[in-house]
């Protein structure tokens, strides 16, 4: 039976970096053909990259691609086994120089790297080319200056680049399955029009895409959901077969687990729709899917379905936004409940005095904040028993970097002319970042591959 | 039959797509599923999130699966990049769903 094995090494940039090798370690352990990727973009991450660039030319891509390949790199090459990454971020040619330096410090300089570019299609937007998305039908960003646009390319420019044998595939804006679709499809020679074999390396995408979300990341809940050694959770691997058989397990060694609760979780994450699942290589349908735990951590996947692509691919346009302004102060022990509404209507009525022009909200941390509304409906009827601690938390949106940092210092001044015990401030001011989504053809974002070994890059 | 939270007999997981919030739910004993669909309605979905302004809660059911998949729009105040919330994402709603009230079966409580 022909299988191949999909290790996921990072579920979003800031994932933990310790986590590839013990992946990598099991999928060389199996000796079976195998490959790995990493997601590391969100719609704000690209954004942000957009703006580390402008600063830095070199900069922009995934500030940890070289601490995350450093420990597996020259391993995975010495066996086989492909690294895909959306490193790229906003700079894809700056991280293939990155790789390339790392493998030429270790002894590699016939490392083969892979470009994927042509994602960034900001002129299109800057030119009003591309509809706005349904969804965004709504949102207007008026004046605002459009920062940068890209497009979420599917797994064919990923195929060609494995097809060209390459080690590393360094893109931009893939779509998250795409990089599991792409070994896959490469390996068992799947046509662009397969949809059910398509549909199999989207889910295997889908199920893997946020690391350790499937195998006791985001799941855990301590004496609900306990899970082992949650320090160490293990990273996903999935093993696919010829056949479409799907499977879903994790690193050996490890901490986390995998089992029915936390696929299914992952399963439904971040979906909308479980019959159209959208990707700009399959639309896959999990309606007639079933699960199997099949052994300990092993989860088989069945009755997937697929449906064929869009003809558009969805594009993230991201535009400067407003300033953030965010300050906060405790107080705690007898009448903080009290206290700290006081400072709450306090801090409002200085906004208007001040007549700073911001759109504000307060918090009251530890009695509602993260499920409350923008008014404070829910610490505003809050009856329940006194908390032994609040944090007031004031955050505004403003045009002006100065209006912002005006709101949030008003935080401050309540050290001294705020409630009794009122103690620890922090504020802050932050850029804001908005975004939209557009829809272009697939055909109006031509994506070229090039292949270059580590010393002709840097050459 | 007790009234307990959805916390004792399902877990729950959210995610956003940018004002739109979904969140699963999926009981861990099977049996429960006719039960959950029964009470863990649209309509008292919604009505948990009407304080941030949503607008609409669709219930997809996957019974092949025994799990739900609530979407609940316009609920995330901008979502990630447009949010005053510290919690942009929405990530922290399952445990609001999982508040929710139903009741079930003594017997049927438990893993």
């Amino acid at each position: 039976m022909d299988r191949f094995l999909v290790g996921n090494g990072a579920g979003f940039s800031g994932d933990r970096v310790d986590a590839p090798l013990p992946v990598l370690r099991t999928l060389i352990a199996s000796g079976l053909p195998a490959a790995m990727f990493f997601e590391t973009l969100g719609e704000r991450t690209v954004a942000l990259a957009h703006l580390e660039k402008r600063r830095d030319p070199e900069a922009g891509y995934e500030p940890m691609l070289e601490r995350l390949l450093e420990p597996i790199l020259a391993l995975a090459r010495q066996h086989g086994i492909a690294l895909l990454g959306n490193w790229g971020a906003a700079n894809p040619p700056a991280a293939a120089r990155a790789v390339a330096r790392l493998a030429m410090a270790q002894g590699m300089p016939d490392l083969r790297i892979a470009l994927v570019e042509g994602d960034d299609v900001t002129a299109l937007v800057a030119g009003g080319q591309l509809p706005v998305h349904e969804a965004d039908a709504g949102l207007d960003m008026g004046a605002w200056n459009l920062i940068a646009a890209n497009a979420y390319i599917g797994a064919e420019p990923l195929i060609e680049a494995l097809a060209q044998g390459a080690d590393v595939v360094i893109a931009g804006r893939t779509s998250d399955p795409a990089l599991a679709i792409a070994p896959l499809a490469h390996h068992f020679g799947w046509r662009a029009d397969d949809w059910e074999k398509l549909a199999l390396g989207a889910a295997t995408g889908h199920l893997l895409e946020c690391g350790s979300q499937v195998t006791g990341g985001v799941f855990w809940d301590p004496g609900s959901k306990d899970i082992p050694d949650p320090a160490n959770i293990g990273f996903p691997i999935a093993e696919v077969t010829a056949e479409g058989g799907l499977l879903i397990t994790k690193a050996a060694q490890t901490g986390g687990l995998v089992d029915l609760r936390t696929v299914k979780e992952q399963l439904l994450y971040e979906l909308h729709d479980p019959a159209h699942y959208i990707t700009p290589d399959v639309v896959l349908d999990i309606t007639r899917c079933t699960l199997e735990q099949v052994g300990r951590n092993r989860v088989a996947v069945h009755g997937l379905r697929g449906h064929p692509r869009p003809d558009t691919l969805k594009v993230t346009a991201s535009f400067e936004g407003s300033w953030l302004g965010e300050g906060e102060v405790s107080v705690a022990g007898p009448n903080a409940l009290a206290r700290a509404r006081a400072t709450a209507d306090v801090l409002l009525e200085r906004m208007k005095i001040r007549g700073l022009e911001v759109r504000a909200r307060v918090d009251l941390i530890g009695v509602a904040s993260v499920h409350d509304s923008d008014d404070g409906a829910l610490w505003r009827g809050y009856d329940g028993p006194e908390p032994p601690e609040i944090r007031i938390r004031l955050a505004v949106e403003a045009r002006t970097r100065d209006d912002a940092d005006q709101a949030a210092r008003e935080v401050l001044a309540m050290l001294c002319c705020g409630t009794a015990g009122t103690g620890g401030a922090r504020w802050r001011v932050t850029p804001r970042i908005l975004t939209r989504s557009h829809l272009v053809l697939r055909e109006g974002v031509p994506v070229t591959v090039s292949l270059r070994t580590a010393r002709e890059i840097l050459a | 039959m007790i009234e307990v939270s959805l916390h004792e007999v399902a877990h729950s997981r959210a995610g956003d797509k940018g004002n739109r919030l979904n969140m699963s739910l999926i009981p861990y004993r099977p049996e429960l599923y006719p039960l959950l669909a029964e009470q863990v309605t649209e309509a008292r979905v919604l009505a948990l999130f009407r304080h941030r302004g949503a607008t609409c809660c669709v219930r997809h059911d996957l019974p092949l699966i025994h799990a739900f998949n609530f979407v609940v729009d316009e609920v995330l105040e901008g979502g990630v990049n447009g949010s005053l919330n510290l919690d942009g994402h929405g990530k922290t709603h399952s445990f609001r769903l999982l508040a929710l009230t139903v009741l079930v079966p003594e017997e049927l409580l438990g893993r």
